[in-house]
């Protein structure tokens, strides 16, 4: 089986009834798709099967075979992010953490398929999400806000070049 | 990893419908995995050990087409995909779990959902009883087209490969949620009139697969009578979501609301 994730071809060795998720996770060392409720109720192990958002621990890998995956890896980088990311740091969309990269993912598959800065829509995009910090309001504000084209697409947030050692992503394109 | 999903199962991976029934066969010791939301979820937490299992990601079987007022319905077409046909089909796929979750979950896997251990299953199985639907599947003895009820009642050992329909003069569709981490219905209530005027009742949520409510479906032109009588005809779960009592309590009030939107249709 091949898999293509954040545009790098892979060649998969797992069973192919073993759960996406575990893929990117234990054979390819991809681990912002988060291990949740495995039963695709929690929403953080969110990825993109061909642009749509999907559950990672539901999808068995065969069933995917060949598709083009993105993972949060994949959408910016730590000197540019997309402005879906840049939207959850302008908006402290993020508490804890755990569910940020399944509400980014879906988020990010709501911008690109045209949606709108509406809050109905936009908690409809993400109703399969939980965030047990409670934290919704942040995170329907972020959406809005890249919605509505009101953040910038390539805000710096990492310190200077020669500040601090770069940070390395597992799973990030070469 | 969960050890789980590494059973060595042989895994069938079928290119078209003819393969697809091919490797089915009779189904004995075949375990057909179509979306995944249910099979899945079963194999990681160890519920499910499959020896056979018939994965039909690529068998096609999906699409929905329309032969004048006749709709059929590929048994691998998403549940996201009728959420624009009339109602009350449409409204209910609209109403399962979640975004994702529909464009995943398939018309066949909802049709043949076992009952959920925590949670009803099988939503749509509502629908298409008030909506009288066919059910064409493969099986020991070959081909055979049944009515969504007698499919409901012996659907072991069968692969769903279509469901048809005539599109209702009505539809209405109401449903008791809860505001919970998973978006589902405790009971789902479908209702269908015909262009002669037949009235069709049915409940999802309750014990079993989703059952027609002929108590109710005789008093149609009395909403509220025909929700006190529908009770006799249905068996209530008692699950993680609703209590037995109070699924009880709210299907005369759900059958009420859909026999209501039928009249308002009128």
């Amino acid at each position: 089986m091949k898999l293509t994730v954040n545009g790098v071809e892979h060649e998969i060795e797992s069973a192919p009834l073993t759960p996406l998720l575990y893929v990117l996770r234990e054979e390819l060392g991809i681990t912002s798709p988060k291990v949740g409720c495995q039963q695709g109720g929690c929403g953080s192990c969110t990825i993109l099967v061909s642009g749509e958002p999907r559950r990672a621990c539901l999808l068995a890998v065969a069933a995917v075979d060949g598709s083009e995956i993105t993972t949060l890896e994949g959408l910016g980088t730590a000197e540019a992010l997309s402005p879906i990311q840049t939207a959850f740091h302008q908006h402290y969309a993020a508490q804890c953490g755990f569910c940020t990269s399944g509400m980014v993912m879906a988020a990010h598959a709501y911008l690109e398929n045209g949606g709108g800065t509406g809050r109905e829509s936009i908690q409809e995009a993400l109703a399969g999400h939980v965030c047990r910090c409670t934290g919704y309001v942040k995170i329907l504000d972020a959406v809005s806000a890249a919605a509505g084209g009101e953040v910038a697409s390539n805000q710096r947030w990492l310190p200077q070049p020669g500040e601090e050692a770069p940070v390395e992503v597992p799973g990030a394109p070469a | 990893m969960p050890t789980a999903v590494e059973t060595g199962a042989e895994v069938l991976l079928p290119t078209s419908e003819d393969e697809a029934v091919a490797a089915f066969g009779d189904g004995a010791g075949v375990t057909v995995l179509a979306g995944g939301t249910i099979v899945v979820p079963e194999m990681t937490y160890g519920y499910l050990k499959p020896q056979r299992v018939l994965m039909l990601a690529q068998a096609g079987l999906d699409g929905i087409a329309r032969d004048g007022s006749r709709t059929t319905i590929g048994a691998m077409t998403s549940v996201a995909d009728l959420t624009d046909l009339p109602s009350p089909l449409g409204l209910c796929a609209a109403n399962v779990a979640d975004l994702e979750i529909r464009a995943q979950a398939t018309v066949g896997g909802n049709l043949c959902a076992p009952q959920g251990r925590d949670a009803p299953r099988g939503d749509l199985q509502s629908a298409f009883l008030a909506l009288d639907a066919q059910v064409r599947s493969v099986g020991a003895g070959g081909e055979r087209t049944d009515p969504v009820e007698t499919f409901l009642a012996d659907r072991a050992g069968r692969l769903i490969l279509d469901v048809s329909f005539e599109e209702p003069a009505a539809g209405a569709f109401a449903r008791l949620d809860r505001p919970h981490t998973h978006d589902y219905s405790a009971l789902t209530v479908c209702a269908a009139r015909t262009a002669d005027g037949t009235v069709r009742v049915a409940v999802a949520g309750v014990e079993g697969p989703a059952v027609r409510l002929p108590s109710a479906e005789a008093k149609a032109d009395d909403p509220a009578a025909a929700g006190a009588a529908a009770v006799s005809d249905a068996t209530f779960a008692d699950d993680a979501l609703a209590s037995a009592w109070y699924r009880e309590r709210t299907l005369p009030v759900l059958v009420r609301r859909v026999l209501t939107q039928l009249q308002e249709a009128a």
